[in-house]
């Protein structure tokens, strides 16, 4: 049901954008929310313990942060005008049940730019209690905004808060919106996924510098670190996404035929891993009896929705949606096998595993902690699908049907490339500066590291 | 007042902090962009990046703030307004990629080409951003964005004659409001030589800012002749008649050196123009739509309304901390010390707070 005058081109293109932007951002995200305590903790042991490099891995790891802030404060912008330019049907009708999230959002982010900026420019200003304190909104202001923005995600898949009359929102209460059922599952699930991309994210650059030989004490804080709160976090993530599964399978029953390839309602459904879904059935799947029963609803004989409960035009794109659930799962188990490697070995003898295969695995585990972050945020998103606002209102419904939205994809899309070239070789040049042999009195006094 | 008042009032607000503010910013690349060659104009790119490095991002947040308000306070609006502008829009939002990216990396780069890329996106997309937003204002000033989704036409409707004045206007108030403040920071940082040459940036750009001004309002009287009436004739004549006064007052400040005052009227001056043209068009968004007609339900504006009034008392003492904590001396300016804040760019290390 594509408005009149819409090219499906141009449908397309606008979820392209979307997703770019928002698959970009969402990663920088994650560092803006997750990064300021690890950064804050370092330099806190720096003045707590006198070990300067401590104080040396704070001063560079906020320099990358201020990088990193300034692209997700600009990347994070164009979302916002994106909501109106591709999504005007979205945003002229509901726009204000969603509103005070994205207020409160603001207020939020209005805090983090501001102490950031104290932070990162008054390093020499301040003396040290008052400059860390000067980071505590930062990291309190990041998880913040990160919950109000998931919040307004959370309303697109449970919408509460407001009834329709004659084309216009009446009778809207903003704060259940804000608090739909979906909040508490969702705002959870992506706070711990956040830091547990700056955790692995900030270890493995550390794990790479040691396989090539550089195992000085400054290089082992800078992994252990925020390792182990990536580590630490991960376990909890596992139970939070079994939870978040669980109320999909309850509140999204079309969403999890989709991540699980159901199609016949039945009970005693078995959990597929792998496989494709082909006309109409899912085929070369390993099968675990009764297994999606058992993890969905907690009884090996109850009961799962299957798609043909619904037309095909209200399902989501199965393989898509199976494989990054697919996708996400196995890679939080690889991440959750390798904090207990960690684990274990601390418990043993208060160090990180000695085989370079830990190592090895470390350097990996910020890119698969991004892909598992994305695989997630495909399956809420793209399982949302064909509805921008579950069970209301249909993506093609609200998209901009003004002509040429494909043009600026593509101008939008060589920018992100562009953007992305400069990010990723901004932060290999801040990397590769050379560390000082012995600690400077310049990570105190503020000179130049260089 | 009603709550849909109080609420346009907040965003009207809103939009003058980012015009004051993040203007500036904006203004700051327009004098680094023309500020001349690598070494003839490094002095004055130190100076912009000095001022502007630690506040941009939070000035940049008004932007956020103006549009949140506006989907959240008036959605209809927003929505006929990004529909129908989806072109100067989305090229406003990549100059804002470009310009905080691209200062960003300026700052962490150390070899000259790399700052020389990174100093030129940010350069650049300094003018462009504020061009095309100057052009969705003359845009909805002169009732070209329709209320409905696209209604408008997506060429002409910032392809005219009063968005072309009122992009170039953006621009101008933006180099305008960056000069006067530069002047300031300049003497405080006992660089007279800078503080000359902005002066006399200043007073170029004001008598620009005017020149435009007044090309603006011609163009609106046959273009939008109801809100060149308002502002000529109607009650939105005071704020002009302000404007008009705190412009000239600024030159002869700028012209005495009196540049901490001038800062002053240069806002009036700004404000001014915002205001008169905001009473101007008042109480009609678009073409048709009165603000009553498209304002959000009343739980929602009390809502809203209620957690910005909380977040203020967090947000504004925060906010004058952070100017107050950078427009104060360093610790270290009254030293004789080769570098300075350490947190610069070896280039700037070079010049002494």
């Amino acid at each position: 049901m594509v408005q009149a005058g819409v090219v499906v081109a141009d449908l397309a293109a606008a979820r392209m954008q979307m997703a770019l932007s928002l698959g970009w951002h969402i990663v920088i995200a994650c560092f803006g929310v997750g990064m300021p305590a690890i950064v804050l903790f370092a330099e806190w042991r720096g003045h707590r313990t006198g070990d300067a490099h401590f104080r040396l891995l704070a001063r560079r790891w906020a320099r990358a942060m201020g990088v990193l802030f300034a692209v997700g404060a600009v990347s994070g912008t164009i979302l916002s005008f994106e909501m109106g330019l591709l999504w005007p049907g979205l945003m002229g009708t509901y726009g204000e049940v969603i509103g005070l999230p994205f207020s409160l959002e603001g207020i939020a982010f209005f805090i983090e730019a501001i102490f950031l900026g104290i932070y990162l420019y008054a390093w020499d200003r301040l003396p040290p209690v008052p400059h860390m304190l000067s980071a505590v909104p930062i990291v309190m202001a990041g998880v913040a905004s990160a919950f109000f923005v998931v919040t307004a995600n959370a309303w697109m898949q449970q919408p509460t808060g407001f009834d329709v009359a004659g084309g216009r929102v009446v009778a809207v209460d903003p704060w259940a919106a804000m608090f739909n059922p979906a909040t508490p599952p969702q705002t959870a699930h992506m706070i711990l996924a956040a830091f547990m991309v700056a955790g692995f994210g900030m270890a493995s650059v550390y794990a790479v510098a040691m396989l090539r030989g550089r195992r000085d004490r400054y290089h082992r804080l800078g992994f252990l670190l925020p390792f182990t709160v990536a580590a630490v976090i991960t376990p909890v993530q596992v139970g939070v996404g079994d939870w978040a599964a669980r109320f999909v399978a309850d509140n999204q029953p079309v969403k999890l035929a989709a991540m699980e390839g159901v199609y016949e309602s039945a009970r005693g459904v078995p959990l597929h891993l792998g496989g494709v879904a082909t006309g109409g059935e899912m085929r070369y799947a390993l099968e675990i009896p009764n297994g999606l029963s058992l993890l969905a609803h907690g009884d090996p004989q109850a009961e799962v929705m299957g798609l043909n409960e619904v037309p095909a035009r209200d399902r989501p794109p199965v393989n898509v949606v199976h494989w990054a659930f697919q996708i996400m799962v196995g890679i939080g188990v690889a991440l959750l096998a390798l904090s207990a490697w960690f684990g274990l070995a601390w418990r043993r003898r208060r160090d990180f595993p000695r085989s370079r295969w830990f190592l090895r695995a470390a350097s990996l585990s910020g890119v698969a902690s991004v892909l598992a972050l994305e695989a997630g945020w495909v399956v809420t998103e793209v399982g949302r699908q064909p509805w921008i606002v579950y069970g209301v209102l249909r993506v093609s419904e609200a998209v901009n049907p003004a002509p040429g939205l494909a043009y600026g994809f593509i101008l939008v899309a060589a920018v992100y490339a562009v953007l992305t070239a400069g990010t990723v070789y901004v932060l290999r040049l801040m990397a590769r500066r050379p560390v000082p042999i012995a600690p400077q009195e310049s990570d105190v006094t503020g000179e130049p590291v260089v | 007042m009603s709550l849909a008042e109080i609420m346009l009032a907040a965003l009207w607000l809103g939009l003058s902090a980012y015009v004051l503010f993040g203007g500036a910013d904006f203004g700051g690349g327009v004098w680094d962009l023309l500020a001349g060659g690598t070494h003839r104009g490094r002095d004055q790119r130190d100076l912009v990046m000095h001022s502007i490095g630690p506040i941009w991002e939070a000035n940049h947040v008004w932007l956020i703030f103006v549009i949140v308000l506006m989907w959240t306070g008036i959605p209809s609006v927003f929505a006929a307004i990004t529909s129908t502008l989806y072109i100067p829009l989305t090229l406003a939002a990549l100059g804002i990629i470009a310009r905080g990216a691209g200062f960003a990396f300026r700052k962490a780069s150390t070899d000259l080409w790399q700052q020389r890329l990174f100093g030129a996106a940010f350069a650049f997309s300094s003018v462009v951003t504020p061009f095309f937003l100057g052009t969705a204002a003359g845009a909805i000033a002169s009732g070209r964005v329709p209320p409905g989704i696209a209604a408008g036409d997506v060429m002409s409707a910032w392809l005219n004659p009063t968005s072309a004045v009122s992009g170039a206007l953006a621009v101008g108030i933006a180099a305008y409001l960056a000069a006067v403040y530069l002047t300031h920071d300049a003497r405080r940082g006992r660089r007279q030589d800078l503080a000359e040459a902005f002066r006399a940036r200043a007073l170029a750009a004001g008598m620009m800012v005017g020149l435009l001004a007044t090309a603006g309002l011609l163009v609106l009287r046959g273009d939008a002749p109801g809100l060149f009436t308002e502002l000529t004739t109607g009650r939105a004549l005071p704020l002009l008649v302000l404007s008009v006064a705190a412009g000239l007052v600024s030159l002869v400040l700028l012209w005495r050196r009196t540049y901490l005052a001038a800062r002053a009227s240069a806002a009036l001056t700004v404000l001014g123009l915002l205001w008169g043209w905001g009473l101007g068009q008042y109480p009609w968004l678009l073409p048709g739509v009165t603000l009553d007609q498209a304002a959000a339900t009343r739980p929602v504006l009390a809502a809203t309304l209620g957690a910005l009034a909380v977040g203020a008392l967090i947000t504004l003492p925060s906010l004058w901390y952070l100017y107050a904590t950078f427009q104060r001396p360093t610790p270290s300016a009254d030293q004789d010390r080769p570098h300075t804040t350490g947190d610069d760019t070896p280039a700037s290390g070079r010049r002494r707070e």
